[in-house]
């Protein structure tokens, strides 16, 4: 499904990513890991587009399709999703406009109709119970003056409404208490199927307790330095990522 | 000859068509001596600093319409509010059209400033009301004063208002090559009544116009004015909207100015409280293309304590388009508890449009809370990826961080059919097909 190679990438002068190798199938959970400033967020927005970075080297290939000439909305309508670590507050639209705008462009691009507005109220219906919003939520203005854990129930809310192909959940565990946690990841799970994959980046153990992760990756300056299975996760948890930095170094 | 000397000498041929007996004669003989000696405005004038009339000035307008001309309502249904019912007051060529028009004398006077200043069951509210706001010393207030015949008359007595809004529309037809118009409307809302009005100017060729419009506004004691400016004209069209509203106690005028169109824009709206606890909004929307041009002039003038003015602009400038915002407001020493707010934000999306804006406050009382604050700014690139990064193209990310950006001023329009026109407007100019109203 998504194949990075070799890929480098950062800003001006300043290289962030220092080939990164990674491959995830369809029906696959990866998660990954890593210090602060490793490269992680950065590696999530190059998947999305993100033009402030500049490719310098490598490649990222989905479902058999080179991404460098690929804008960031036709990323999106090829089915990938980013949930941002730092969502944007967008004064002036609400949520329920903006998925519907997100869903009719999606659809416009498929070259299909807008959905009828009763199929889009079921599935905002549908999908905001899954997720535990609250309909008046869904009137405000994207994200301004959300609380932090409000911004990230938003962003698996967008999720399920978009149902997308390969998901990118960057951090959103944090912020979250213990029941938006459990709510959230079970959100996740149940969009889950064989045909799509998850990439969770996160700092924590515990979300991977929910959202059991096939592979776990550890990033550290730029390059993924370990992978393993979901136990390596615990791992560092335990041992933090001293230990690796000096593998690396050695 | 020069469009200054031209007009000088038409005043005599004007005379011909008006009560040169009536009082108010004097007042346009007054105004034509005024105009005469300080002329069009230059840019030497602080006030017109970033506004030049020059090229514009050079076209030779026609003073007078030569013939009535008639248009068929099919032709510019397409500029009424016509999803609701309105009284509306409409000339065609600066002349009125009573086959457009709907006006009315029923409780209220909806009708025509030319009844107005000739019919003598006026004559007592034209001797208190007109030109007693409007400037004496402004040269094209003067100018306006002076040719001032037609318009619109509006007249809501104590404790009524209209069933209905009120639109104000000017066609230019393009029979002329080119015209000048000066319409002059007078508009008296008494205590504790009501008016909303919209007005327009429309131009429906390419062939050049210029207007120079006043409309004096009187509010009454807990009177309640909203007064909507659509202007959307054709890119030859240049307009000089000289607007003076005085208030009284406890009164609320509310204006909103939706700025889209047109080649030049000049809009002085003057506010001046002469009471207590009242209200002014002064709020606009503009948003240019091309190589349009708006300049925003606004002054509000507290005199008396424990009032409150609200001013809230937002520009969005592509391509060439230029724009100004000069936003005075004086807070006389005895007006303390005065509560003045200004805001004007601007987003640039073209590297060579511009703006210039100044806030301009002289505050002679202590007790005061007066905020301004002005911003020039790009599109936030994060918000514009984060929409994208959800499918929706980087076009109509960009129109709908426009329409957010843009969408407090609409908010309190107050008639809904107007704020989905204005959207609409809004959607238009920014070249987008949006799914929804904001
Ligand atoms: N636009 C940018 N300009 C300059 N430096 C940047 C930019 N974006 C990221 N960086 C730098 O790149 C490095 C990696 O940042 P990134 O946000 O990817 O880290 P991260 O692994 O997500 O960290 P965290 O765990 O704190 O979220 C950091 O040193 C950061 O300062
Ligand atoms: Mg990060």
């Amino acid at each position: 499904m998504l194949t990075i190679k070799d890929l480098h990438a950062g800003v001006e002068d300043k290289e962030i990513l220092k080939g990164i190798n990674l491959e995830v199938k369809p029906g696959e959970v990866h998660a990954i890991m890593g210090p602060n400033g490793s490269g992680k967020s950065t590696l999530a927005s190059v998947i999305a587009g993100k033009e402030d970075f500049e490719i310098t080297k490598g490649s990222i290939n989905f479902e058999g399709e080179d991404l460098e000439e690929v804008s960031p909305e036709e990323r999106a309508h090829k089915g990938i999703f980013l949930s941002f670590q730092y969502p944007v507050e967008i004064p002036g639209v609400s949520v329920t406009n903006f998925m519907k705008t997100a869903i009719n462009e999606s659809r416009k691009a498929r070259g299909m109709d807008d959905m009828p507005a009763n199929e889009m109220l079921k599935l905002i219906r549908e999908k905001s119970e899954l997720l535990d919003i609250d309909r008046k939520f869904l009137s405000r203005s994207l994200n301004e003056g959300f609380s932090g854990g409000e911004k990230k129930r938003n962003e698996i809310f967008q999720m399920a409404m978009l149902e997308p192909k390969l998901a990118i959940l960057d951090e959103t565990d944090s912020g979250l208490d213990i029941d938006a946690l459990r709510i959230v990841a079970n959100g996740v799970n149940k969009l889950k199927s064989k045909d799509n994959a998850v990439i969770v980046i996160t700092h924590y153990q515990r979300l991977l307790e929910y959202i059991i992760p096939d592979f776990v990756h550890v990033i550290h300056d730029g390059k993924i330095v370990k992978s393993g299975t979901k136990e390596l996760a615990l791992e560092l948890e335990d041992k933090g990522y001293d230990w690796l930095k000096k593998e690396t170094v050695a | 000859m020069d469009l200054k000397e031209k007009l000088v000498s038409s005043f005599m041929a004007f005379e011909n068509y008006v009560d040169v007996e009536h009082p108010i004669h004097d007042i346009r003989t007054e105004a034509i001596k005024n105009f005469e000696a300080k002329g069009f405005p230059s840019k030497k004038e602080e006030a017109w600093k970033y506004t030049s009339l020059n090229s514009i000035l050079k076209t030779d307008f026609s003073i007078f319409p030569k013939e009535e001309n008639a248009l068929e309502y099919h032709q510019v249904k397409k500029y009424f509010l016509h999803e609701i019912d309105t009284y509306k007051i409409v000339f065609i060529d600066g002349i009125y059209s009573s086959y457009l028009s709907e006006t009315t004398h029923d409780g209220v006077d909806i009708c025509l400033m030319s009844s107005a200043l000739t019919k003598p069951m006026y004559k007592q509210v034209i001797d208190v009301y007109f030109n007693k706001a409007a400037s004496r010393e402004e040269s094209l207030t003067t100018l306006n004063t002076a040719f001032s015949r037609e318009g619109a008359y509006i007249y809501i007595p104590k404790n009524k208002a209209p069933k209905k809004p009120v639109e104000i529309i000017h066609f230019a037809t393009g029979n002329e090559a080119s015209l000048m118009l000066q319409p002059r409307n007078l508009i008296i809302v008494e205590e504790n009544a009501e008016l909303q009005v919209i007005e327009r100017h429309q131009s429906l060729t390419h062939n050049p116009v210029l207007t120079n419009c006043v409309t004096e506004i009187f509010a009454a004691q807990s009177a309640i004015v909203d007064y909507y400016k659509v202007q959307n004209d054709s890119e030859d069209a240049t307009l000089i909207d000289n607007t003076y509203i005085a208030q009284k106690d406890k009164s609320s005028v509310n204006v909103h100015t939706f700025s889209f169109g047109g080649k030049l824009t000049r809009n002085n709206l003057n506010f001046y409280q002469h009471g207590e606890h009242i209200e002014s909004t002064l709020k606009g929307v503009t948003i240019l293309g091309e190589k349009q041009h708006v300049d925003h002039h606004t002054l509000v003038h507290h005199t008396q304590p424990n009032c409150e003015s609200h001013q809230d602009y937002k520009g969005i400038f592509g391509e060439r388009s230029t724009g100004v915002f000069n936003g005075k407001i004086i807070v006389d020493k005895i007006a303390q508890k005065t509560n003045a707010f200004q805001q004007n934000n601007n987003v640039l999306i073209s590297d060579q449009a511009t703006i210039n804006t100044k806030p301009q406050l002289e505050i002679f009382a202590d007790d005061v809370k007066c905020s301004h604050g002005c911003t020039i700014g790009q599109l936030d690139e994060d918000a514009l990826f984060y929409l994208q990064s959800r499918g929706i193209p980087r076009k109509e990310a960009t129109a709908l961080l426009m329409y957010a950006f843009a969408n407090n001023v609409l908010e309190s329009v107050r008639l809904p059919e107007l704020k989905k026109r204005i959207n609409k407007l809004i959607a238009n100019k920014l070249g987008v097909r949006l799914g929804f109203d904001l």
